[in-house]
């Protein structure tokens, strides 16, 4: 076992050097079929059934472009500012390794669909920070490996491997950042953050799942350190497939502190790949970058130029929908949320769940409250992988906020009518119906309710008549009870004042 | 009755077919039996179907039943081993691929099937189509059936034996610098390269996917139109795959036969072609040829084409860089054959001892070449440069076609050569393809037709005619025509004069020159 | 991305091919060559590599590269699904397998 590396102090690091950090950014598209074969593109399934002889490589197989993962791409590429190439070409990285069913995979290299753009990130404070996107290509995923034997599962000491092409041509666009610097301390929150947003904009645009439990989204994280005051960067580590935003964030932490205690004690960096664990934190060496490394790029012969109309880049900018951050902007500005309020919308992953709501009728401070509150509360309780928005729909949410603003729910009744919802009852008047909620709005019935408590209680109607309105409680808990809480609370009050004054 | 049924072309076949005079069976039969008496020595096939009679019995009770069917209906045919089969191996040519079956017929097969021809077998051939000779098959040799110990040309040697030898009137060949129409041209058969694009490239084993085509490969230039007409068209599975709408070939072909069809035609001859290097007897052949057409009313002007010196240095870069990526997926994961080192090994290990098992010399050679054409430091030197290279052919062949129809050259420079003689010589080896090579780098049709016997050694020679792309119908009109022309020049088919490789004759062809 | 070590072309000093080359190249192209082919094949190169260099001669800054012989662009397929191979059809060539999934000897390398 390898001593623990030693690591810098954070700050020291940052007093003693800059961070550079670079992102390679892996978007599996939610086209019907693969990149360049007619199989489906489906997530698990049982092992090699989502294939076709080119997906799994045989002699005389050949690839052709899906059409719609072409405007996928050109989407993608528009939303990150990006200029759509004339002309762009697929290319052959040829390596040898057996989840590549060809022994190269099918990349744009040299000319690639999306070039030179950039995208505002949100930063924890609030203010936003551009980062440079040199380009977005096209390619295709590689097949799954499972290794065994061994104790780790890793390769590493394991028996043999087993290979599942399912995933083998599965339509990619890899989004690749220039060096970004200026970030500074907040180099590994920027990380997070980009990552998200990447999340967010394809999201929006509904051309990825882009779940990164789900390897739908992966990102390997390229950070160097140069002293401060040095021109010249320094030498870089690509962190792979860091696969959640937190671990983004961690990785590049750690990976600054450990190149800033090498290159003080005197050592240098080594070019290589390396490896997250999640479990410790930490990041290991992984694959040196090395003169093997040569992928013999050549433009695929078996497939032509891409060349976009004008027209139809056109037709695809129209369709863009507003960039997170101009969208989050506006949000804000409307809804009338603070800082803090809105920022915990954000973070719970809720805006879209919001914005739904109000469209649907309801008010965004009550929407907020809701989802943020007793929704969030049950999806909790219901566990660590359940989300929000798993368990009820904008639609039901705001019907549940109407019913309150008409006063046919109180706030104690609509968390008994959500249950209902949650539970399959039916929609919310649904559940107000069968489970008889509704609250007593005929002011006989709680007069007489309220008469009857008041004649129990004839100290506490004493004390009332004495001008001492807060031992009103005792007599409106009474009321209450007795409406089986299907009262509001605030009418039951006034009654009862009125009714010890008669 | 069964030996008349193997020498008609298939044209013939198919019309005694059609009127009933003959059954598929009875002609799969005759083109059996010859395959198992004659097939020990010429060894064109590596595969002979179990199903063949099968399916002629079924084309057979469809036409009993009144169904409409294909012009070449009932006809059978051979199929180049590179060609994937769904119910025969597809090895081509390879140790690899020993025993394959393919999951999917290539669309080529497929459209055999729909047009009712009859898969008498695989053919062999160059290991994965590289080589001239059909030496370099890792199943052994084919002979040429007008002289044993001579190659049968290649990578193509089995379509164009078998269809020489008469234990097919057809095959189906693959040109990716020649393999159709060097074959053609020593065994004295036709064979055509059509224009890239316009027949699927699907399911053929990739050699080089910017030249690989498959073609037809006959005794007459009729029967290829007529093959060609079954294969050609657009298919979704291959995105070089032209969307042209194709004119009737064979009514092209048809067209040539008529008087003074070579009237006033422009016909090139290209200096390049046809100069030091070339065969006393081919190049003798090839000025009779001229003159014939000259006779014929055909206008002939000498064109140049500078960049042709180059090009064949441009395909030994473009070819083995292709096909070092192309036959990367021969890794023992998916199918194929697996070796592992003694001891076992890694993946790693197992790939490479894989590889360097069940690849022959002459695959190893390129995919090193090509592999060592595309690396960092040699991209733009080598394979860069070819492409240009192929960028100025391109622009040779406009010039010559804006000045006339058709260029004509010898198909090959020499006759066939005797088996082994240039094993070990992979520079003049490559220098086989000298003339059929510019055709693929350009992506435009050629055909060859047999030019008669050179006196030296009296084998055949073949000539070579080429056409704009796109042109391929001008190929089999004015390849039926000067084939007319030769014919009643010399009073008979060329390959009447072929040894009929019975038991008597047999022993008199091996033992050398007819 | 571009290589950054695709060096610019060194013309005429390169033809000669050394044995430790052939070597390198066996190693990326995963054929385990016998010390006895490592040197024929670096002699046939040499040859090879000499007589085909030509190519540079001609190929001018000018002169646009042919990657296709007849130009077509913007080829593309519907995004409907199609036919799949079976499990069993996928599985029928391979040398080894568990029943679902192609089985292959520990793997040295890391992905790439
Ligand atoms: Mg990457
Ligand atoms: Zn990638």
């Amino acid at each position: 076992m390898a001593a623990r590396p030693e690591l810098m102090d954070y700050d020291k690091a940052l007093e003693m050097f800059e961070p550079v950090v670079g992102f390679e950014v892996h978007v599996e598209l939610s086209t019907k079929t693969k990149m360049f074969s007619d199989a489906p593109n489906e997530f698990g399934g049982e092992p090699n059934t989502n294939i076709t002889p080119v997906d799994l490589g045989l002699p005389g197989s050949l690839p052709v472009v899906n059409g719609q993962a072409v405007k996928y791409a050109i989407s993608l590429g528009l939303a990150l500012g990006c200029s759509i190439a004339p002309t762009s070409r697929f290319a052959r990285k040829n390596y040898f390794y057996p989840d590549l069913a060809k022994n190269y995979q099918i990349s744009q290299s040299d000319e690639p669909i999306a070039f030179e753009g950039s995208v505002e990130v949100e930063m924890p404070d609030g203010t936003l920070f551009t980062v440079p996107v040199e380009r977005a290509h096209m390619e295709e995923d590689a097949g799954k490996l499972t290794h065994v034997g061994g104790s780790t599962g890793r390769i590493q000491g394991a028996e043999y491997s087993l290979v599942d092409y399912n995933r083998a041509g599965v339509p990619l666009v890899e989004i690749v950042t220039h060096p970004i610097i200026g970030a500074e301390h907040l180099a590994p929150e920027l990380g997070a953050a980009y990552v998200e947003t990447i999340r967010d904009i394809v999201r929006g645009l509904g051309i990825s799942e882009a779940k990164m439990e789900r390897g739908n989204l992966r990102c390997d994280a390229n950070i160097s350190l140069r002293p401060r005051g040095q021109e010249k960067l320094g030498t870089r580590t690509e962190t792979k497939n860091v696969n959640s935003f937190r671990a983004v964030e961690r990785a590049i932490r750690y990976e600054i502190q450990r190149q800033a205690a090498i290159l003080a004690a005197g050592g240098s960096i080594t070019q290589e790949t390396r490896h997250w664990h999640e479990d410790t934190g930490r990041t290991s060496a992984g694959r040196p970058k090395s003169d093997a490394d040569d992928y013999r790029y050549f433009p695929e012969p078996d497939l032509l130029p891409v060349e976009p109309s004008l027209e139809l880049i056109d037709e695809l900018r129209a369709a863009l929908p507003e960039s997170p951050a101009v969208m989050r902007t506006r949000l804000k500005a409307e809804w009338g949320f603070t800082d803090l309020e809105f920022q915990d919308v954000k973070n719970a992953g809720l805006l879209g769940e919001i914005v739904e709501t109000v469209s649907a009728g309801s008010s965004p401070q009550a929407a907020r409250k809701w989802w943020t509150g007793e929704i969030a509360r049950l999806a909790n309780a219901a566990g660590p992988e359940v989300e929000a928005s798993s368990l009820v729909t904008p639609q039901q949410v705001a019907e549940l906020i109407t019913l309150i603003d008409s006063g046919e729910l109180t706030d104690r009744l609509a968390r008994q009518v959500l249950e209902g919802v949650i539970a399959g009852e039916g929609s919310p008047s649904e559940v107000v119906e069968k489970r008889g909620l509704k609250v007593v709005s005929d002011d006989g019935a709680l007069i007489a309710a309220i008469d009857d408590a008041l004649a129990a209680q004839p100290d506490v109607l004493a004390k009332i008549r004495d001008g001492k309105v807060q031992a009103a409680g005792a007599v409106i808990g009474a009321v209450m009870k007795a409406m089986k809480g299907q009262a509001d609370a605030a009418r039951v009050r006034e009654l009862v004042l009125e009714r010890a004054q008669a | 009755m069964s030996d008349d049924l193997i020498r008609l072309s298939a044209a013939d076949l198919a019309s005694k077919l059609a009127s009933g005079e003959v059954s598929s069976v009875e002609a799969t039969k005759a083109h059996l039996d010859r395959i198992a008496s004659v097939d020990k020595d010429v060894h064109a096939f590596l595969h002979v179907s179990e199903a063949a009679l099968q399916t002629a019995a079924e084309i057979d009770a469809k036409r009993k039943a009144g169904e409409k069917l294909g012009p070449l209906a009932g006809v059978p045919i051979a199929i180049k081993d590179v060609l994937c089969t769904s119910d025969m191996p597809s090895t081509s040519g390879s140790k690899i691929l020993e025993g394959w079956v393919p999951p999917y017929d290539a669309t080529v097969v497929a459209k055999l099937r729909a047009a009712d021809l009859v898969p008498l077998g695989k053919t062999n051939m160059d290991e994965f189509a590289m080589g001239s000779s059909t030496e370099f098959s890792a199943y052994g040799p084919t002979h040429n059936p007008w002289n044993l110990d001579r190659i049968p040309g290649g990578s193509g040697g089995g379509s164009a034996a078998a269809v020489a030898a008469f234990e097919a009137p057809l095959a189906l060949g693959s040109d990716t610098g020649g393999s159709i129409r060097q074959p053609g041209a020593v065994t004295g058969t036709v064979g055509v390269k059509p224009t890239y694009g316009s027949v699927s490239r699907y399911g053929a084993i990739a050699l080089a996917s910017s030249l690989d085509q498959v073609g037809p490969v006959s005794r007459t230039v009729l029967d290829s139109a007529l093959l060609h007409d079954v294969i050609k068209g657009h298919d979704k599975r291959d995105s070089t795959s032209l969307r042209d709408e194709w004119p009737s070939f064979a009514d092209a072909a048809t067209a040539g036969l008529a008087p003074g069809s070579l009237q006033g035609v422009k016909i090139g001859i290209v200096k390049e072609l046809n100069g030091d290097g070339f065969q006393q007897g081919v190049k003798a052949r090839f000025a009779d040829a001229v003159a014939l057409l000259t006779s014929a009313g055909a206008e002939i002007v000498e064109v140049s084409a500078p960049s042709f010196e180059y090009a064949i240095s441009a395909y030994y870069l473009i070819l083995p860089a292709e096909a070092s990526s192309n036959l990367a997926k021969f890794d023992s994961v998916r199918f194929g054959l697996r070796v592992n080192p003694e001891g076992g090994g890694t993946v790693e290990q197992v790939m490479s001892a894989t590889r360097e098992q069940g690849f022959g010399p002459e695959v190893k050679r390129r995919i090193i070449l090509g592999t060592y054409a595309l690396s960092a430091g040699y991209y733009d030197a080598y394979y860069g440069s070819a492409q240009k290279v192929r960028t100025l052919v391109q622009r040779d062949f406009a010039r010559m076609f804006d000045e006339v129809d058709i260029l004509l050259s010898p198909s090959a420079p020499t006759t066939a050569f005797p088996i082994g003689e240039k094993i070990d010589d992979p520079l003049a080896m490559y220098l086989n393809d000298l003339t059929t090579i510019p055709a693929n780098l350009a992506g435009i049709p050629g055909m060859s037709i047999p030019m008669g016997l050179a006196d030296e050694d009296g084998l055949p020679t073949g000539i070579q005619l080429m056409a704009p792309a796109r042109e391929d119908a001008r190929l089999y009109t004015y390849g039926a025509a000067l084939e007319q022309l030769f014919e009643q020049s010399w009073g008979h088919t060329l390959i009447s004069k072929a040894p009929s490789l019975s038991a008597s004759e047999q022993s008199a062809a091996t033992e050398g020159v007819v | 991305m571009p290589d950054p070590r695709r060096g610019p072309n060194r013309l005429g000093a390169m033809s000669e091919i050394t044995r430790e080359q052939v070597e390198h190249l066996a190693g990326l192209a995963r054929i385990a060559l016998t010390p006895d082919e490592i040197e024929k094949l670096t002699g046939e190169l040499g040859h090879i590599v000499d007589s085909i260099a030509k190519v540079q001669e001609v190929a001018g800054q000018d002169v646009p590269a042919t990657s296709h012989p007849i130009p077509l662009s913007n080829v593309f397929r519907d995004d409907v699904v199609g036919e799949t191979l079976t499990q069993e059809q996928a599985l029928a060539g391979a040398p080894e397998h568990d029943g679902s999934r192609f089985k292959v000897s520990a793997i040295l390398g890391e992905e790439q």
